[in-house]
């Protein structure tokens, strides 16, 4: 890790020095998120790898901007990363934390950032009290979050016909807020939940829930659930012949390294909405094959091409306002339109909503896939508008009084 | 349709179906911890590691050398077994040594290899442990050949071989993390018990049974009962007993205890890959898969009797249909329902089950 992180600095130092004379500002950004635990795949040291290239296509040293990136592992701890990021802020100089997985410790952090007025800018982490009960002046949430999630899905399969729904929840307060917004967002789109089973959490056995779940006839089976939970109910729901019984699987909270790991013989059909994915358009293969040749041929998850387009974000207010205080840098970044080769044309709200299109895609048959990573087809584009939670519907406090 | 508590009968059948496979993996994972147990007196917390390990090397066999589903059946719990023989030789049986030489020459011989593979080589962390705790094992091995086995001379608490258990298990989990990840790996179920069979009970459908679950019964039942039959009814069973009574007594007799020691230890593991094999087509392979079960594991060893096999065997399924009844009429219970058997039993019968108090 430490030599890993050296060369990140070492490689950020020399794309600065080549243009020091004109610097005028330099940054620093922290990358802080899950090395090794749980999310270490969505996120992790491949969110470092993006914040490099964001550092490098922005040519930031040409443009005035000394950018330096250093990393950290808050091993899903909201008590560590809350160090972390004091640490950061108060004695090594950070401008911006990004990435945060780990909806708790992403929490945590926008605490400490609102604290010591700099910048933070989720894109791993989900809870959508980022930018709701929870939100401050100094976030922009980036990718995605429970919200757009559980909008995407229920509302886009609802309308394709799937208007009943069965629930596997994680027994947690994660797991019942995504149960919860998916359920209002298949009722508004004119569905019914006909029930759901709360299974604890790590569950290593899925077969009783879903035998549960498919006696229910419900067309849907939403897993409210993340991580091993959701790969473990999908690798058996194919086993017992859920899927080819003509019952649809929609995984609430799933990335593309998950169906990676799942393998598409298991995973395939499944219904899923993700902020990005590698193979969308030509600027994303660009970027995604130049990623891969990086990280050792894995693609970046949307989770990383987030903290990428953050970067871009976060430097073009630096370089048009030749500043980096706090107020100034936020009221940029939400005055400009984001137009970004990865997330499309979008925008950031006054609660710090970055808003953009949602894609929802299935996962492909493995005779329909022609390569290792090729994972998804697409199925509808939510536009911008409708992706994200209205922002009169946040409680978002700062917003209300505005 | 006849109901039971507001659910059709056929239903319930079928959950009790689901939760007896459920315990074929308790009943295969405690019954390795009661042998171990049994014999020498270890609680072995690497079990659920060396779970995980199974599955592991039957992905490996897969993936790197295009060895299939069966073989890796037979494959995988040799070499994690001999992975285990060499645990148990130079890690846990040192405890009770007299004579510490055989361990520092393990420590020593990794710390170099260590240092001279991450620096010389400049191999990853992961690799280089790897590395290392091979060229530890076979200097310590080569240096305790011709020197005759020592007997344990110095009686030691279970508490050391837990803790020592439990920081390998730690170390194994934390290198399979590092290298691959922890989204876990697909794992297919082999083509001849794909798909599976509508079961029905007098013409009403029950549960669509996946043959692969099936197949899950029936080879835990019979590895099950093999073990059972090999320690209970046959020489080397009672060779085995006995030394668990009295191990000075029994090589008095001219039986190379500390041999048939570790032997068992080794067979006890590859007990846990076996289960893991069994496993890796229905669970996520994943570094967490074993610390996941092994908590619920040590609690149905707990009930039916620390080193009692029988008992472990008969827990072993009868807590996965308590586990399968939980499932149905209160599933947020279902991953607590077995604690809760285990304080009820501990407190009437502090034995287990099946112990016999000492």
């Amino acid at each position: 890790m430490m030599r890993k992180l050296g060369t990140v600095i070492a490689a950020a130092l020399a794309a600065s020095c080549a243009g020091a004379a004109q610097a005028q500002v330099s940054v620093k950004l922290g990358v802080l998120n899950d090395m090794s635990g749980l999310y270490a795949d969505i996120s992790g040291p491949g969110s470092v790898v993006a914040a490099q290239m964001a550092v490098e296509d922005f040519k930031a040293a040409e443009k005035g901007i000394k950018a330096e990136i250093v990393s950290a592992d808050h091993q899903n701890k909201p008590d560590t990363g809350s160090t972390i990021a004091r640490r950061w802020y108060d004695q090594d100089g950070v401008d911006v934390i990004l990435d945060v997985t780990t909806s708790s410790v992403a929490l945590a952090v926008s605490e400490v950032t609102r604290e010591k007025n700099k910048i933070f800018m989720p894109s791993g982490g989900g809870t959508s009290d980022l930018t709701g009960e929870k939100c401050t002046p100094n976030n922009v949430h980036w990718t995605y979050d429970t919200w757009a999630l559980a909008n995407g899905t229920g509302a886009a399969m609802t309308k394709k016909g799937g208007d009943s729904w069965f629930f596997l929840t994680a027994d947690y307060a994660f797991g019942a807020a995504l149960e919860r917004d998916t359920s209002n967002a298949v009722k508004k789109a004119g569905g019914k939940v006909l029930g759901a089973v709360k299974h604890p959490l790590s569950a290593a056995d899925f077969s009783s829930f879903l035998l549960q779940a498919q006696s229910s006839q419900a067309k849907v089976i939403g897993l409210a659930n993340a991580g091993s939970d959701t790969i473990n109910a999908i690798k058996q729901a194919s086993e017992f012949g859920i899927t080819q019984g003509g019952q649809n699987l929609a995984g609430l909270l799933i990335f593309s390294s998950d169906v990676k790991a799942l393998g598409l013989k298991a995973a395939q059909g499944l219904v899923l909405t993700e902020a990005f994915y590698w193979d969308q358009n030509d600027a994303t293969r660009d970027f995604s094959k130049r990623f891969a040749a990086k990280f050792g041929g894995k693609m970046p998850t949307s989770a990383q091409a987030g903290v990428y387009s953050s970067i871009i974000h976060y430097l073009k207010a630096v370089e048009a306002t030749k500043s980096k205080d706090t107020a100034v840098v936020m009221a940029k970044m939400k005055e400009m339109p984001i137009d970004d080769p990865l997330f499309g044309k979008g925008s950031i709200r006054a609660d710090g909503r970055a808003i953009h299109p949602m894609y929802l895609f299935e996962v492909k048959k493995p005779e329909e896939s022609k390569g290792e990573w090729d994972l998804y087809k697409l199925v509808a584009t939510i536009p911008t508008e409708e992706a994200f939670r209205p922002i009169e519907e946040g409680n978002c406090p700062f917003v209300k009084k505005g | 349709m006849i109901t039971i508590f507001g659910v059709p009968s056929a239903a319930l059948f079928g959950q009790l179906l689901l939760g007896l496979i459920n315990g074929s993996f308790y009943a295969i994972l405690s019954l390795g911890l009661a042998v171990i147990f049994g014999l020498l007196n270890i609680i072995n917390f690497a079990h659920g590691a060396l779970y995980m390990m199974g599955a592991f090397v039957a992905w490996m066999l897969l993936n790197y050398l295009g060895i299939g589903y069966w073989w890796a059946l037979i494959l995988a719990p040799v070499i994690v077994g001999g992975v285990g023989i060499l645990i148990e030789r130079n890690y846990i049986a040192p405890l009770s040594f007299s004579d510490q030489r055989q361990s520092f020459v393990l420590i020593g011989a990794t710390a170099i290899g260590f240092l001279v593979l991450s620096f010389g080589f400049s191999l990853s962390a992961t690799l280089a442990f790897v590395g290392a705790a091979v060229i530890g094992v076979a200097a310590a091995s080569i240096y305790a050949w011709k020197r005759p086995s020592q007997s344990s001379t110095v009686h030691v608490d279970h508490l050391y071989g837990l803790l020592l258990t439990f920081g390998l298990a730690l170390i194994i989990q934390g290198l399979f993390r590092n290298q691959y990840g922890v989204s876990g790996l697909p794992y297919g179920i082999p083509p001849q018990l794909a798909g599976g069979q509508q079961i029905r009970l007098f013409d009403a459908p029950i549960m669509f049974m996946p043959n692969y679950r099936a197949w899950v019964i029936v080879a835990s039942l019979i590895v099950c009962l093999a073990t059972w039959f090999m320690i209970e009814k046959t020489k080397l069973g009672a060779y085995l007993r006995a030394a668990t009574e009295n191990p000075t007594l029994v090589s008095a007799f001219g039986v190379n205890v500390p041999l048939m020691i570790t032997l068992t230890y080794g067979f006890g593991v590859a007990l846990a890959a076996f289960a893991g094999v069994l496993a890796a087509p229905i669970y996520s392979v994943n570094p967490n898969m074993g610390a996941d079960l092994i908590i619920v594991v040590f609690a149905v060893v707990v009930i039916g009797g620390m080193g009692s096999i029988l008992g472990s065997i008969v827990t072993g399924f009868t807590l996965g249909l308590v586990e399968g009844f939980t499932k149905v009429f209160y599933p947020e219970a279902s991953s607590t329902v077995i604690f809760v058997i285990m304080v009820l039993v501990l407190l009437v019968k502090p034995a287990g089950l099946f112990g016999r108090a000492s």
